[in-house]
């Protein structure tokens, strides 16, 4: 069979997906766009630092797929239904047997005069992003028209570009769709509170050149707001123009007509998601559109494979949602309005804490119709069960939304309630049952229940109730969830620290006097002398820390595949004087080392043996340089660019940033290697978007950004907080290291501690830029006790006879490792091969034998 | 510490107070380098034990620079290249059985450590 799909979003996109690899199907997609489906679900966090690839919906290797042909760019014309054809924009024409519409909507602008003035935009594609990233750089204030969920989202992505921000709503509240009044109240206000200025109940009539900005906003009732850009995100309209053209059937105010199989007039051709109208209704979210998938490629399955199930029916979707808004939770379920004859209405307001909860049930009070939820959804997933399960509710709902008498709100149903078809993830059409399979099956982490089953993959919603049901499945099947750090310890990385730091222990014996038992291991050795690094800071090779140090750290150099050692002086910034580079070369070529310059604008130097390693130090620090910390679980370097010193594009000292930092980090031991970079402008050619830490130059000061990595598992740094002086960036970063070094696990690099944080991104914004916990104090404190103890290990090394004793290869002899033999290449030494080794007395000249 | 063997000759290494407690050193004994180790215990001066230097895992001579400490019951030491561990008292790798490296007699005289190689 040929299938011909119009359009890869990200509905389309499920449609293959679900169609899987069958055989007698091949397949022809035009995709309109440049790129193939991405997640607009998540399109604000472009803003955050995800870039395109990131939000990209389609799995390495997909479309290697012989029997799909994907067509970038290629938009489709014009439908032939009686020869089955689709003609592209290019002119060729494709034969079908069957066709999918999945053309998705387009951005409703309203007819303005101005609209189409530089500096007005829609909230879609990843283009527009590009587009209003642009002229952001370049605007002082923004607007969004329309205040819908859509347009809050966007007005996060203008706040986040550190504009003034305004949203401009039609109706009298924000989120009219989802939201009734007293809700719609409380989200005002906590949007306002956010520094975005709330305008409701405008009618813009025109956009006209403006005074202070760009443009100047008329509205109806006389009053004008000026802006530098203006946003439309004021509703969707189906993209249902080739089914007009092909008398295909559309409803009165577009969306083309389909049944319940969602098949259009004509038997052959099939409409999707946003561009379908199913019983009147076009469905703007993504769990609608993917059901809709999943009932298409049934019936094209089940033509095509006699193995296939009965086709599925599309037969209407839960509308309920769950979202944050810069950092607001609000959800809506079904009857949020109270729309239902004889419904009764459950109001919880608490204006301090700016809280709103609405509970709508049937006239009875047994069945749960509807609700409002802003300011705090935990009720979410439990509340929408009821509703979907008709689950009969206790004698007095309001205790449902009410905060009980210690503050906490009573989660009215454990999941130990539902039932087993309860559907847990809409998006992806997930029942307990399956999940409480793929738990049976071995999945015991959240992480490879979303992998294996899908659940929360999409709009994240329901992870916490994921989490609930694998949590009371795993009590249920016994096992039990442990964190032990080892078997001498049982207790987590972070209650170890907690225990250290709140008991003042400063050594392993009495930390395993107290705590734990055995002697310790290759674990909790090392684990345990970070710790006391993080919090005492005391010198790592005294006696009674030296034996729980790593080989790194305990010979301060990082060892390498023979054996040998590699010596890393502290380089901050990157900036090195012509005298120290030259020092550098001459203690290499003394000893004989090979050179390169690493990733972190560094020089590393290897093939030391452990006795060599106090005379190069010597040389180094009386030439001024200190440890590079590089065999430390500790912060590394701070990479940085020449900034505005040097450079014509440059709006801040990006070197002397990075000095500032580095000195001031430098040798901070934490549960992983901790990096750096400083960039000097947007541009950002320090890479600071893929360190843990990455700080970037902006007119104004400079933006935070954290949680990045390179390495195995890239992953963008988030922005954390933007424009801020000199010593707010200081006391953030204070605060987000030294939260990162208390939470997190052993060896957890900050990108993994990130993704496993609950609450994410907004939660850890909370902590260090709003001090929710109220931590903020006594992290800086922390901070500042490190900062002050710094004290360079090589030097208080090579001053230290007891310690240097032990820099010797053997105790009794002065000889050297036999087994460690250098060869030539390209002018340095590198480890001899064992094949090279061998032969060594035979015809392969050894430069280097141990010097 | 094993008894004197008739075909073991015994050779001082270093002073006791040459090994800090829980950890090693590496002695060079008739070409042969050998990993000691003092395990501290409660007691002075602990218990000491000797095995190759040579990590056959890793192909380096690096296992006296490990750290030390208990696994159940087995005393090991893991190296420090892939950290694989070895039984100290009978120099089995835990993690391949099929893989062991040789074991020697320590023992202290006069705070003097002895290796019987």
């Amino acid at each position: 069979m040929k299938l011909v799909v119009i359009g890869n979003g990200m509905v389309g996109h499920k449609l293959l997906e679900s169609l899987g690899a069958a055989e007698n199907l091949q397949v022809t997609v035009l995709c309109e766009e440049p790129r193939p489906a991405y997640d607009r679900v998540h399109l604000s966090e472009f803003f955050s630092g995800k870039s395109a690839d990131d939000l990209s919906l389609v799995e390495p290797g997909f479309f290697d797929n012989p029997r799909i042909d994907l067509r970038l760019g290629a938009q489709a014309a014009s439908l032939d239904r009686s020869l089955k054809t689709v003609t592209t924009a290019d002119g060729e024409v494709i034969a079908y047997d069957k066709l999918v519409l999945a053309t998705g909507s387009y951005p409703f602008v309203p007819p303005i005069p101005g609209k189409d003035r530089d500096g007005c935009f829609v909230y879609r594609r990843i283009e527009d992003l590009e587009a209003m990233t642009a002229c952001g750089a370049q605007s002082k204030v923004g607007v969004v028209v329309g205040g819908g969920l859509l347009g809050l989202e966007c007005a996060k992505a203008l706040r986040d570009m550190g504009l003034t921000t305004h949203v401009v709503e039609f109706a009298p509240r924000l989120m009219a769709v989802q939201v009734d009044e007293g809700g719609g109240r409380v989200l005002r206000r906590k949007i306002e509170d956010l520094g975005v200025s709330v305008h409701t109940e405008k009618n813009t009539v025109e956009i006209v050149d403006g005074e202070q900005c760009r443009h100047r906003m008329r509205f109806a009732d006389g009053s004008e707001l000026e802006t530098d850009m203006i946003v439309f995100s004021a509703g969707i309209r189906p993209r249902d123009e080739l089914a007009r053209a092909s008398d295909l059937g559309v409803g009165p105010r577009g969306g083309i007509v389909v049944d319940n199989r969602c098949r259009t007039l004509d038997p052959d051709i099939y409409a999707i998601g946003e561009c379908a109208l199913w019983d009147g209704r076009i469905f703007g979210l993504v769990a609608p559109g993917y059901e809709m998938a999943r009932v298409v490629a049934s019936d094209i399955l089940s033509a095509v494979d006699a193995t296939a199930g009965p086709a599925a029916e599309f037969l209407g979707a839960d509308m309920s949602t769950k979202l944050k808004l810069m950092g607001v939770d609000v959800a809506s379920i079904g009857d949020a309005h109270g729309r239902t004859e004889g419904s009764r209405a459950f109001i919880y307001t608490d204006e301090r804490k700016q809280i709103y909860k609405k509970l709508v049930t049937s006239e009875d009070g047994k069945l749960l119709l509807g609700a409002v939820l802003v300011g705090d959804a935990n009720e979410y997933g439990s509340l929408l069960q009821m509703a979907l399960n008709h689950i009969e509710l206790p004698e007095s709902p309001e205790f449902l939304i009410l905060p009980s008498s210690d503050g906490t709100v009573t989660t009215g149903l454990g999941v130990d309630a539902l039932p087993a078809s309860a559907q847990i993830c809409s998006c992806n059409n997930v029942s307990k049952l399956q999940l409480c399979e793929a738990i049976g099956a071995g999945e015991t982490t959240l992480g490879g229940l979303k992998k294996c089953t899908k659940a929360a993959t999409t709009c994240g919603g329901c992870a916490p109730l994921v989490t609930q049901v694998l949590k009371a499945e795993l009590k249920r099947l016994g096992h039990s969830v442990n964190n032990h750090l080892c078997e001498h310890f049982p207790y987590s990385r972070q209650e170890l620290y907690h225990l250290i730091r709140v008991g003042g222990i400063r050594n392993f014996d009495e930390l395993l006097a107290k705590h734990g038992s055995g002697l310790g291991c290759d674990i909790c050795k090392p684990t345990a002398a970070s710790i006391f690094a993080s919090c005492w800071n005391e010198f790592v090779l005294t006696r009674d820390k030296a034996a729980l140090q790593d080989s790194n750290d305990y010979y301060l150099a990082n060892i390498q595949k023979n054996g040998s050692y590699s010596v890393v002086p502290r380089i901050a910034g990157g900036e090195i004087t012509p005298d120290k580079l030259i020092v550098i070369g001459q203690v290499a070529k003394k000893y004989g080392l090979y050179t390169k310059i690493t990733g972190g604008q560094r020089i590393d130097l290897f093939g030391a043996q452990v006795h060599q390693l106090p005379a190069i130090w010597g040389e180094l620090v009386a030439a001024g340089f200190e440890s590079g910390h590089a065999y430390g679980k500790a912060v590394r370097t701070v990479k940085s660019c020449v900034g505005s010193t040097w450079c014509r594009y440059g709006v801040q000292d990006s070197v002397g940033m990075a000095l500032l930092v580095e000195n001031r980090y430098k040798g901070l031991r934490a549960p992983h290697k901790i990096k750096f970079a400083v960039s000097g402008c947007t541009r950002e050619c320090a890479e600071a978007q893929s360190k843990d830490v990455g700080v970037i130059a902006t007119e104004k000061g400079w933006n935070l950004y954290v949680c990045g990595n390179g390495g195995m598992k890239p992953r963008h740094a988030e922005l954390l907080a933007s424009d801020l002086d000199d010593a707010t960036l200081i006391r953030y970063i204070d605060r987000f290291l030294m939260f990162y070094i208390r939470t997190a696990d052993r060896l957890q690099r900050t990108s993994v501690w990130r993704d496993n944080l609950e609450g994410g991104l907004d939660y850890l914004r909370q902590v260090i830029v709003d001090d929710s916990l109220g931590l903020g104090a006594e992290l800086e404190a922390e901070m500042r006790h490190v900062v002050d103890t710094y004290e360079c290990e090589w030097k208080k090394a090579i001053n230290d006879p007891d310690t240097l004793k032990r820099f010797r290869t053997f105790v009794n002899s002065d000889a050297d490792d036999s087994g460690v033999v250098f060869v030539e290449e390209r002018g340095q030494i590198r480890p001899a091969t064992d094949a090279e080794k061998q032969t060594r007395f035979k015809d392969i000249e050894i430069v280097a034998e141990a010097t | 510490m094993d008894g004197d063997r008739m075909d073991v000759a015994w050779h001082e290494v270093c002073g006791v107070d040459e090994i800090w407690p829980d950890t090693g050193i590496c002695a060079l004994i008739d070409g042969r380098q050998i990993a000691v180790f003092r395990l501290s215990a409660s007691e002075t001066p602990g218990e000491f034990f000797a095995i190759d230097n040579h990590d056959p895992m890793s192909g380096a001579n690096v296992l006296s620079r490990g750290l030390i400490g208990n696994l159940g019951e087995r005393l090991v030491v893991a190296s420090p290249i892939y950290k694989h561990h070895y039984d100290l008292r009978t120099g089995e790798c835990v993690e391949d059985p099929n893989v062991s490296i040789h074991t020697f007699g320590a023992r202290v005289r006069d705070g003097r450590v002895w290796i019987g190689a």
